[in-house]
This record gives structure tokens, sequence and C-alpha cells, in this order.
């Protein structure tokens, strides 16, 4: 029989690290909310397409807008699926169960889907630029920058949602009347600046403003997050 | 006791707004620029202010349900945030109104209507969360989180939808304004008024308490019945 | 350190004002085995999973050696088998068991799962998904999952319900194990059969409260539904 190893400092890195690749190899074995998430972003892609004239200078204006309607709805059914993962065979208990703290698992879970999420926005921008005749990586770091902050305040509080609507009959239902709502000042900022960087402005001035935003808005509620995890898990 | 407090308090907030009725709509004389429909604001101003107090009120009540899973702090939060969402419709209601007259139009997407909707769609996710959920235990704590989430929520939405566009009049309210921008009788007025309402409004969350420990008993009651 | 392995006292559950448990004190010393018995909806589980943390009960104190069971310490000493089997389909049995290794903190992770799928006759299948495994296969990890960071508390809900002949062998084997190296282990049942041969005391649970509590006796084990008939409702 062994011993357990002694626990540093920072063990909750350990923690984080174990759900993070629990959940990721999950997910890439079955591959089953990504590829839902993928071809859900390609086809509202295509039915904007249908609503604005592709290829006019406005929806260039609207390009921002655009692709975050895509991202939060493609990014939401992997959400979802994030602690609905857990249902089957009352997995949940066996995380509940393990000696690591609650956020731990929040945490590790939220950078689990934050990678997915990003990965569908990644592989979807292209096929934006395509489709629209956008030239988008003229600003490639800062748009990386602006997807990386945006899709990490997505992903903590889809997240949180996700485990606060899991026992839910009509959970499917709720998730996305609970997260939109919140949402709504990220998405917000996230459209304000990735319109101006895919047209080629640098980010400056007043775009920094909204990068601003999203920092405060990532910041506040990842903490709120991972101080109430514990209470909506454990009941 | 609580019944007798909730009479005092409906009757003041009665004697209150028929009181500044009479001053809005025989006493004081048509705004200069916008003639008869300003009136408007009387309502429209302290509604606003009414509604944060009770979401904020909702919030901190939840705040302090999770710390103490007392019930109380549950009911609290439910009561107020309901009335609150009904101040919130008059504000938006009475806003379009005016919208209607001054501007020709009912809606534009202004920074503080956006976000008076934002508000607005957040606490009705609340009511439909707390509907779905049937176990009260948990439907008081999951509704807790979800408040705090929506307070902290409104604050960011309300400084980005600032930075964002602005069309709405701006402060009138001489403590935010320094003075000056207003006739003292008019914002006297808009005070009356908003005493006014906060006692409706408390007379309101009174009621809707009781109702609601009235349904908890009864619920148990049913559970009780079901297990014999 | 307190010399008690589970120890209950006025222990409440409320779900919204309906009594779940009312007032519950157990005390179960280390090297026992308590056999909570009941019909469903007795208030077995609710308290199990009150003991495990996962679930706080609304009035009350409960400790495993003198630590909340939502602490490290707790946590660490409880393997908890429950209705689920707590193991991931998508994943491999060696995954399976290498991720709880990890979460428990064992020092070596892969030794302690490969040992535990030799000692569940896994070993040959360990590489398989346990998507496409028996439901017996399935059980027999579970125990597995729940034995590996060698807990000293043992809390079982229902164990012998859904298993076949081999995995209740199995789990039987490993309890009386368990028992001779002087860990205690609380379980629920209404398989009065399995258990009672293990126990070593009883607690009949009715309505949320305990009916009934003590040793288990020879007449228990001769006609099973002795105790029912004595101290339960009708």
């Amino acid at each position: 029989m062994q011993q357990t190893k002694q626990r540093g400092a920072m063990s909750w890195v350990g923690d984080v690290a174990v759900i993070f690749g629990k959940d990721l190899r999950a997910e890439l074995r079955t591959k089953e909310a990504l590829n839902a998430s993928l071809s859900f972003a390609l086809v509202i892609l295509l039915l904007f397409s249908f609503a604005f004239d592709p290829s006019s200078e406005q929806t260039h204006d609207i390009a921002g807008g655009l692709l975050w309607i895509v991202y939060a709805f493609a990014g939401t059914l992997i959400l979802n699926r994030s602690f609905v993962r857990e249902l089957p065979n009352d997995c949940l208990d066996g995380l509940i169960a393990a000696p690591i703290p609650a956020w731990t698992l929040f945490l590790g879970k939220s950078l689990a889907n934050f990678v997915l999420v990003l990965a569908v926005e990644l592989i979807s921008l292209p096929i934006f630029g395509i489709f629209y005749n956008v030239r988008w990586a003229q600003q490639g770091w800062a748009l990386l920058l602006v997807l990386a902050l945006t899709t990490w305040g997505l992903t903590v509080v889809g997240t949180m949602f996700s485990a606060l609507t899991v026992n839910l009959r009509i959970r499917e239902l709720m998730l996305p009347i609970l997260i939109y709502p919140i949402m709504i000042p990220a998405l917000l900022g996230a459209m304000e600046v990735t319109g101006p960087l895919i047209t080629g402005k640098p980010l400056e001035g007043d775009l920094l403003t909204w990068v601003r935003l999203l920092v405060g808005f990532d910041i506040i509620f990842t903490s709120l997050s991972v101080a109430l995890v514990e209470t909506v898990l454990v009941g | 006791m609580r019944e007798k407090i909730i009479y005092i308090f409906a009757a003041a907030a009665a004697v209150l707004l028929v009181r500044n009725l009479y001053v809005i709509l025989l006493v004081l004389p048509d705004e200069a620029q916008q003639g008869p429909i300003y009136r408007i604001m009387f309502f429209h101003i302290p509604s606003a202010i009414t509604c944060f107090i009770g979401f904020l009120a909702a919030g901190i009540s939840s705040a302090i349900y999770l710390a103490t899973k007392n019930p109380r702090n549950d009911a609290i939060a439910v009561a107020s945030t309901e009335v609150s969402l009904a101040f919130a419709t008059v504000v938006l209601a009475t806003g379009s109104i005016w919208a209607r007259i001054i501007w020709g139009i009912w809606w534009t997407w202004d920074a503080r209507l956006t976000s008076m909707l934002v508000c607005w769609l957040l606490y009705a996710s609340y009511l439909m969360l707390r509907r779905a959920i049937d176990e009260p235990t948990q439907r008081a704590k999951f509704s807790a989180v979800l408040s705090i989430f929506a307070f902290s929520d409104v604050i960011i939405v309300w400084k980005s939808i600032e930075w964002w566009r602005t069309q709405h009049p701006g402060p009138v309210l001489s403590i935010r304004t320094g003075g000056g921008q207003m006739n003292p009788a008019m914002e006297a007025a808009i005070y009356w008024n908003l005493l006014a309402l906060i006692l409706f409004g408390l007379v309101l969350v009174l009621v809707r308490l009781r109702q609601e420990e009235m349904r908890r008993e009864i619920d148990g009651m049913r559970q009780m019945a079901h297990a014999i | 350190m307190s010399d008690v392995a589970v120890d209950c006292s006025g222990v409440w559950k409320f779900y919204g004002d309906f009594p779940a448990l009312r007032d519950i004190s157990l005390e179960v010393p280390p090297g026992r085995c308590l056999a909570l018995i009941g019909r469903n909806g007795a208030g077995k589980t609710t308290l199990l999973r009150i003991l495990a943390g996962f679930s706080k009960a609304t009035r009350g104190r409960v400790s495993i050696f003198g630590n909340q069971p939502r602490e490290t310490d707790a946590r660490r000493r409880i393997g908890f088998l429950g209705h689920g089997i707590s193991i991931y389909d998508e994943l491999s049995a060696l995954e399976n068991l290498i991720l709880f290794a990890r979460m428990y903190g064992l020092a070596e992770p892969k030794k302690a799962a490969l040992e535990w799928l030799e000692l569940t006759g896994l070993t040959r299948v360990r590489d398989g998904l346990v998507r496409e495994f028996s439901r017996g296969m399935r059980q027999r990890l579970a125990v597995a999952r729940a034995f590996l960071h060698n807990p000293s508390v043992l809390l079982l809900d229902e164990p012998f319900t859904a298993l076949d002949d081999r995995a209740i062998g199995v789990l039987q084997a490993l309890l009386q194990a368990a028992l001779r190296e002087g860990r205690t282990i609380v379980m629920s049942t209404h398989q009065l059969r399995e258990a009672l041969e293990l126990a070593t005391d009883v607690a009949l649970v009715e309505r949320g409260g305990v009916a009934y509590q003590g040793p288990r006796t020879p007449e228990m084990l001769a006609d099973p539904g002795w105790l029912y008939a004595r101290y339960g409702e009708s």
C-alpha cells in the first residue's frame, strides 16, 4: 500500500492539471462537443452570408459583431457539455469526493473548455476570412490577445453555470438564458475591439479601454466563481 | 405586528402618492421645452432608483443566505427581486412613452436604455431559474449565486455601455450635478415621489415575503403528507 | 485525532421545511462495520452522502476521525461506493484509476492503479475503454476505484445491489480483509443477508430517524426480517 505524497503550497497546480488533462483527453477521444461546435459555427457563418452581402464594405464594419455571435453560440455547445459529461455513472460524485478543493476542479474544467473553445475560434477564423473576403491577420497578435481574454471570460461564466444547471431537468434551456445576459459586457467589449483589429487598426487609444473592460470582467467573474463553486457543487 | 407595519406603510405610501400627484399635476407648471410630458420623470427617475435599491438588497440578502443558509434571506431576495423587476418594467415603459413624444421613437439603443434592458433580462432569468428548480434548498442556493453574479454584472454593464454610447439626458438631480440643472420645486417633487415609491415597494416586498413564507409552510406540509 | 472513526451527533437535514433526517446520532469506532437498514426513502442514502461530504447537514455535527467530511484529511480517508460507478466511459480502465490515484495524491499513481487492476482481475483489459466493458467488469473497476487510495473509512451505498456474483465475491473478500485490518465500514442496504454477515452493528433507519441501534445479534442472521418485525413501524 502506498503513502500519499507530501503536498506543497503549489499542489493545486497539479490538481488543476489532472482535471484539465482528464477533460481534454475525454473530449478528444470522442470529439462530440468539438465537432458539434465547429459545424454549428460553420452553419452560422453560412447563414450570415444570406443576411448580409458578404463582399460589401459594410460587412467588414460588422465583422467583429458577427464573429462574436458565432463564437458565443458555438462555444455554448462546448460549455454545456462540461458538467453534463460528469452525469453518466455519477462521475461528479467521484470528483467531489476526491481530496482536491472544488475551485481547482473548476479551474481545471474551465481551462479545458478554454482550450476547446479557443480551438473552435481559431479554426473558424480563417474560414470566416475566406467566406467574407476579410484579411483578418493584419493585427494577428492583438487579435489573439482579445480572443484569449474574451474566451476566458465566457468560459468561466459558462463553466460556472454549467455546474449550476447540471442537475436541472431543463438545463439545455436554462444555460443560454442564464449566461448570455451575463456575457453581454464581455461580448460588447470584444465586438467593439475585434472589428477595428480585423480591418487593420492597431490596438491603441479607445480600443485599450475595451481591453481593460475584458480584463476586469475576467478578474471579477473568475474570483466570484472560485469563491462560490464549492457552494454550488456540495449540496 | 408585521400586519400592522404593512398597513401603516401602505397608508403612508397612499397619502404621499396622493399628495405628490396633486403637486405634480396641479401645482408644478409645464416645463418650458418639453411641455406636460416632462411629468413622467417624477415616476421614471424614482422607479429607477427604487429598483436598484431592491436589486442591491436582493444581492446582499443572497450573500447572507449563502453564509447563513437561513431560508428567510432567500425569501427576502426573491421578494425584492420580483418587486424591483416590476419597477424596472415601469422604468422601461415610462421611458419609452417619454421617448416617443420627445424623440419620436419608442426605443433607441442608447446606453441607459440598453443597460436597463440587460438588467431586466438578468433578473428575469433569475425568476426563470427559480421556476426550474423544485427542491427548495437547492433553489435558494443556486438563485443566490445567480443574484450575486447578476448584480456584479449590472455594475459592469452600466460602466461598459456608458462608454459605448450615450443619448439619454444627463444627470439632473443636484446630488449628481452640483445643482442648478433643475427648478428646486421640481427636484423636491422627485424626492417626495421617491419616498412614496420606496414605501410602496417596501409594502409589496413585505406582502410578497409573507406569501413566500406561507408557500414554504404549505410545501413542507405537502412533503410531510407525501412521506406518510 | 479522535478515536471514533465516524461520529455524527444531532444531524438534521431539511429539504425546504421537510426533514429528511431527524436528529441522527451514531458513533462507529475503528474496525467496526455498521449496516444501515431501512426501506427506500428512509434516509439511508441522504445520511451516507452527508457522511461522505457530498451534502451538508442542516444541523448537527459530523466528523471522520475528528475532521469534518469536507476537509481534505477526511476526504483522503473516505472511500465511497455509491449507486453510480463514478468511472469515465471514454477513458480506459488504467487511465481511470491513474486519474483517481493522482487526485488522491498517491506517490506512484501508476503502480497503485496496476496493483488494483490485478486485485480485481482486470489486468487483461487494462487498456480497454470502459464503454466496452461488461457490467460486472465495470463494477469491479468501481470497487478498485473506491479502494485505490487505501481508505480507512468505507462508505458504501447499497454495495451488493447491482453486482454480479464475481463482483460480490471480490467485494466481500475486500471488506472482510478491511475489517481485519481495523478499517471502518458504514453501509446502507436492504439486502439483509450479505450485509448482516459482515456487519458488527446495525441501525434501523425509519422516516429519517434511527429506530433501533445496537450490535448485530445471531437472531438477526437467522431471520433477516426479525429487526423490522421487532422494531420497525408496521
